[in-house]
């Protein structure tokens, strides 16, 4: 036990995909034998369209599911940033869908990144409903807490059933965001 | 054989656990934040040749389970707040009647409709009585998705062993959320006792079984309700509880279900600031695990009580400490979730 534990929000319209992002996060980490939790809101903040979720993953127990401010922030849509930019903990991840958000973040105490998630999703899975995976494989690519292969067992396990062009799709999607992120990085 | 973990949310393990639990008969009344409760009993339920019934109301529906209970099945409902308020007055008769059934609230904040959001609002009614009359419900508490599953079947066993209403208190949070839980694909078997004194047909029995909670007598009633409080007290013995980071703690923080999580994570933060806390959790409300509570509080300097609610469970803390230690609440009201920092605080406020 290293007692790592990292602690994730994600936000955005609804039908961005922004819980089964979160769904994803907890389904690798489990792959991998972490413990996780994931909770989405449900109550009157969903009204409006936007949706947002917590995703906790840990090698020891987890105790809440939710926590004052986050490891990481993924905020695809502009009201999510407006609303979450003061979720991130000082020194923090700030990961912007740059595709549909274009005002800038006023913290400087948190490193922000940008991804132009749905014209990724759109021109390598075909798609602009895969922006969320395209918006994990950015994540993943600035803050590697998880292995490339459990987010890619989670994309199998979550899609597959929708047979293999979806799963290879979203794994594609994924890529795309890890390549671009790190080409940003470089 | 170890089960395979699986993604699963609060309420679908709370109804994948009444099915393994040996759930023969589900009414409920549709109600947020428990839904999936339903749904997804509504397709298990069949699959397996049992009983799933959507009723016209939560009336009805506790009502159906006081029947189904009468006749030996092992009956439940489940709902939120409101509706399980709209079930008391079922809950006393079925208690009255001495039957075994579980029923399942998930809270939601209150009073009347309240909210759809988390609260830990309703200690009182689940574990002091709730309908009228001198009643007691074996009342539960489970604190992650792995809980859930396990206790609709601990619950029915209790029912059965104590011919009593079981509850489950749950809250919007647990049913909503979804951790890794372990799962078997198969049914285990399930033992049930022999229920000799169910009303399913005379079936060569010299006399006939009779389930009825009228008693007009007043001395056949007072010795009827003494033999209730006599079962009350036998059950104490049944009493679970659970404990982290208690050993050298100077804080003992009490907390149940989804304020335990935050607790535990607000003891975690207070001992990074210097200050020795530890968790006590009781797993069942009632009975309550009132001395494993002075046993792990002997040593501590002070209590802190965490709950959503306006101050509940905190009484039965205090009625176990009785003086010994000060008792301090944190209560959040109104479907508001404190996080782990803000409990963090209070615990360091009762530090000094």
């Amino acid at each position: 036990m290293c007692g790592m534990l990292e602690e994730v929000l994600i936000a955005g319209f609804g039908g961005q995909g922004v819980l089964s992002l979160g769904k994803l996060i907890a389904q690798a980490a489990m792959e991998q034998g972490l413990n996780a939790s994931w909770l989405p809101s449900y109550g009157p903040e969903m009204r409006g369209g936007t949706a947002n979720c917590t995703v906790c993953f840990s090698d020891d127990e987890i105790g809440a599911p939710i926590a004052a401010q986050y490891d990481a922030v993924i905020a695809m849509n502009q009201p999510s940033l407006d609303k979450f930019e003061k979720a991130v903990r000082p020194g923090g991840v700030l990961l912007i869908n740059r595709s549909i958000i274009s005002v800038e973040p006023e913290r400087s105490d948190i490193e922000v990144h940008y991804i132009t998630a749905n014209d990724l999703a759109e021109s390598v899975a075909g798609t602009a409903a895969a922006a969320n995976v395209v918006a994990l494989g950015a994540l993943h690519a600035v803050r590697p807490r998880l292995e490339t292969g459990s987010l890619e067992a989670a994309l199998q396990s979550t899609f597959g059933r929708k047979g293999q062009k979806v799963v290879d799709a979203n794994i594609r999607a994924l890529h795309a965001g890890m390549d671009a992120m790190a080409e940003t990085l470089a | 054989m170890q089960a395979k973990r699986r993604l699963v949310k609060g309420n679908e393990a709370i109804a994948l656990g009444a099915v393994a639990g040996g759930c023969d008969a589900f009414f409920g009344y549709p109600i947020t934040p428990q839904n999936e409760v339903p749904e997804i009993l509504s397709q298990e339920m069949p699959r397996h040749g049992r009983v799933f019934l959507q009723a016209e109301s939560e009336v009805a529906s506790i009502n159906m389970v006081y029947g189904a209970a009468a006749a030996g099945m092992r009956a439940m409902s489940s709902s939120s707040s409101p509706g399980i308020s709209l079930m008391m007055e079922g809950m006393s008769y079925i208690a009255g009647a001495e039957l075994p059934c579980l029923v399942v609230n998930v809270m939601r904040g209150g009073p009347g409709l309240g909210s759809i959001t988390p609260s830990q609002a309703d200690y009182f009614q689940a574990c002091k009585g709730g309908g009228h009359g001198d009643y007691r419900c074996f009342v539960m508490a489970p604190w992650n998705v792995q809980e859930m599953y396990s206790f609709p079947g601990i619950a029915f066993e209790m029912a059965d062993r104590y011919r009593n209403p079981a509850m489950i208190l749950a809250d919007g949070v647990l049913g909503q959320m979804m951790e890794p839980a372990a799962i078997p694909d198969e049914l285990p078997v399930v033992t049930r006792p022999d229920k000799p004194w169910a009303t399913n047909g005379r079936n060569g029995r010299g006399q006939k079984n009779v389930a009825n909670s009228l008693v007009i007598d007043p001395y056949e009633l007072r010795d009827h309700n003494r033999k209730l409080q006599a079962k009350y007290a036998a059950m104490q013995a049944e009493c679970k509880w659970d404990t982290r980071l208690v050993e050298d703690a100077e804080i003992l923080v009490v907390a149940y279900g989804i304020a335990a999580r935050l607790a535990y994570s607000a003891c975690k933060l207070a001992r990074k600031r210097g200050i020795r806390a530890g968790l006590f959790r009781p797993i069942t409300l009632f009975p309550f695990p009132t001395q494993p509570l002075v046993e792990t509080a002997d040593g501590a300097k002070s209590v802190l009580a965490v709950e959503l609610s306006s101050g509940q469970m905190v009484e039965d803390v205090r009625l176990a400490i009785n003086g010994r230690l000060p008792v301090t609440l944190y209560g959040e009201m109104g479907g508001v979730i404190p996080s782990p920092s803000e409990v963090c605080d209070r615990i360091v406020e009762a530090a000094k």
